[in-house]
């Protein structure tokens, strides 16, 4: 599967997205839920919503403290991880699989283009 | 102190060696966890953990006038300790407000420690050594020292403590009984070791020369192995000690808050003729303040409270938090909050605004977690 992780300034956030045709999957990096540890909560996105790129729309919760995570791109909310409401911590322990956190539908595929791809963010937490 | 140059304790390298997530706190460069906070919190429920204090301050304070003038500057009671004994006390400044919480032990006669906060020990020792030198205290011959660099120190917590305890300092020797602190020998060193703790478990903190430091951690490690040690950072620490209500400093406490409205009358003893700020708490207990902190509990599953959101009630402001976590111990959200003096009463519904959103809670007893 091909993941293209967004690192962009100023947030530092660290999530991961997959493209799925016209969606992107999105969650947070091993890395990302390694820095955090122990997820107790997630606030998941209202179905539906618009988002625009680097907007948050999601809040990753560990013991210290709590983490925005951004839209990657302008799209609509169109599945969001239930599963994560009973069991938050699937993003510490599956956080490219059953982690995953919500699908957007990409308002423009030109916009997935100025994301890094995962050399660059491997270059970066490396 | 430069905002660069942040120290290290002396244990800086096992906490490396150990792979601790190493974070800046109070000046110092202090683990705030090794592998994760909820197991870190679970081993000192349930075995035994083992916490670099070395950041915490020691000041000396001695001399024929030391406990006169100490009882002027805290508002515990100096008198009721006996050599070998310790208790939680307040520095405070003119108003009130509170400089810094922090444990006096007399370990002899004439002499005293003070066992104070990181963040607070340059500001508390300045504070301390102001006063000391007026005309009309200069002449009791009191001696002042910042011993802080000098030592390292460790708390070890939980209930299997007594039994790593015996293991490090022979079958035959005592613990010191609660709050009670002892010098032992240590592999051709001398230690002091206090029973004394910020989790709620049995426990004890330990100081050494700094040079002996790495060797008492790794032994104590080692033969804690059987006891399921762990060693445990600054996020365990934060959520045993909340769970227990115990105030942080810098959170709950500050200089523009009083004991009386943290809820800490217990520890200022307004008998005492004369101490700093002893008017003010008078008239605070005598009058009641404009807001007490209080312990909560989320009602419902949800985002754990955090410090500085707002506490509602039917819509209104009424406090904030200072305190917030998830409990690891009760999977619940649970923190501590300043509300109006009016709303802080066991079982009052309150709501927490997290993100723009109202989730209940209700102002619970002390402590928020009991076995």
């Amino acid at each position: 599967m091909t993941i293209v992780l967004n690192d962009s300034p100023p947030t530092e956030s660290h999530e991961w997205i997959k493209r799925e045709g016209d969606n992107v999957r999105v969650g947070i990096t091993d890395h990302a839920q390694s820095e955090l540890t122990d997820v107790v909560y997630v606030e998941l996105p209202k179905m539906d919503r618009l988002a625009n790129a680097k907007q948050a729309i999601a809040v990753v919760e560990s013991v210290k403290a709590a983490s925005d995570i951004y839209a990657p791109v302008k799209g609509t909310v169109v599945e969001i991880n239930k599963a994560l409401e009973a069991d938050p911590g699937l993003i510490n322990r599956e956080p490219y699989g059953q982690g995953w956190i919500f699908v957007l539908k990409i308002d423009n595929a030109d916009d997935l283009k100025q994301l890094k791809d995962a050399e660059g963010y491997k270059k970066q937490i490396g | 102190m430069s905002e660069l140059a942040q120290r290290k304790t002396p244990l800086y390298d096992e906490h490396v060696r150990l792979g601790a997530k190493i974070v800046p706190f109070a000046g110092w460069l202090m683990p705030v966890q090794y592998t994760s906070i909820v197991e870190e919190h679970q081993a000192v429920r349930n075995n035994v953990g083992i916490f670099d204090i070395s950041h915490m301050g020691q000041l000396i304070v001695e001399g024929a006038g030391a406990r006169e003038w100490l009882n002027t500057m805290l508002t515990n009671n100096i008198d009721k300790l006996d050599v070998g004994t310790g208790q939680y006390t307040f520095l405070l400044n003119e108003r009130g407000g509170i400089i810094d919480d922090l444990i006096v032990y007399r370990v002899d006669e004439q002499t005293f420690l003070l066992v104070v906060n990181a963040a607070r020990t340059e500001e508390d020792f300045g504070w301390l050594e102001r006063h000391r030198s007026v005309a009309a205290v200069s002449a009791w011959n009191i001696d002042l020292t910042n011993r802080s660099a000098e030592f390292g120190g460790v708390a070890i917590q939980g209930p299997r403590m007594a039994e790593l305890f015996h293991a490090l300092f022979g079958k035959d020797l005592d613990l010191p009984p609660r709050n009670e602190i002892l010098d032992l020998p240590f592999d051709g060193t001398t230690v002091s070791v206090a029973r004394t703790g910020y989790t709620g478990e049995d426990g004890i903190e330990v100081f050494f020369r700094a040079g002996d430091s790495a060797k008492f951690w790794n032994a104590a490690l080692e033969k804690g192995k059987p006891f399921g040690i762990k060693p445990c950072g600054l996020g365990a620490r934060d959520t045993l000690r909340l769970e227990m209500c115990y105030p942080l400093n810098g959170s709950d406490l500050s200089p523009e808050r009083n004991p009386i409205e943290a809820g800490l009358g217990f520890f200022v003893d307004l008998t005492k003729p004369n101490f700093i700020g002893r008017e003010i708490l008078y008239r605070a207990k005598e009058n009641g303040t404009r807001e007490r902190l209080v312990p909560f509990r989320m009602k419902e599953k949800g985002p754990p409270p955090r410090p500085h959101y707002g506490v509602f009630q039917n819509g209104h402001r009424i406090g904030e938090v200072t305190s917030g976590t998830l409990s690891p111990s009760l999977n619940w959200g649970v923190g501590m909050a300043y509300v109006s003096a009016g709303h802080a009463k066991i079982d009052c519904q309150i709501d927490i605004e997290i993100r723009g959103q109202k989730f209940p809670a209700t102002i619970e007893k002390k402590p928020l977690y009991k076995k």
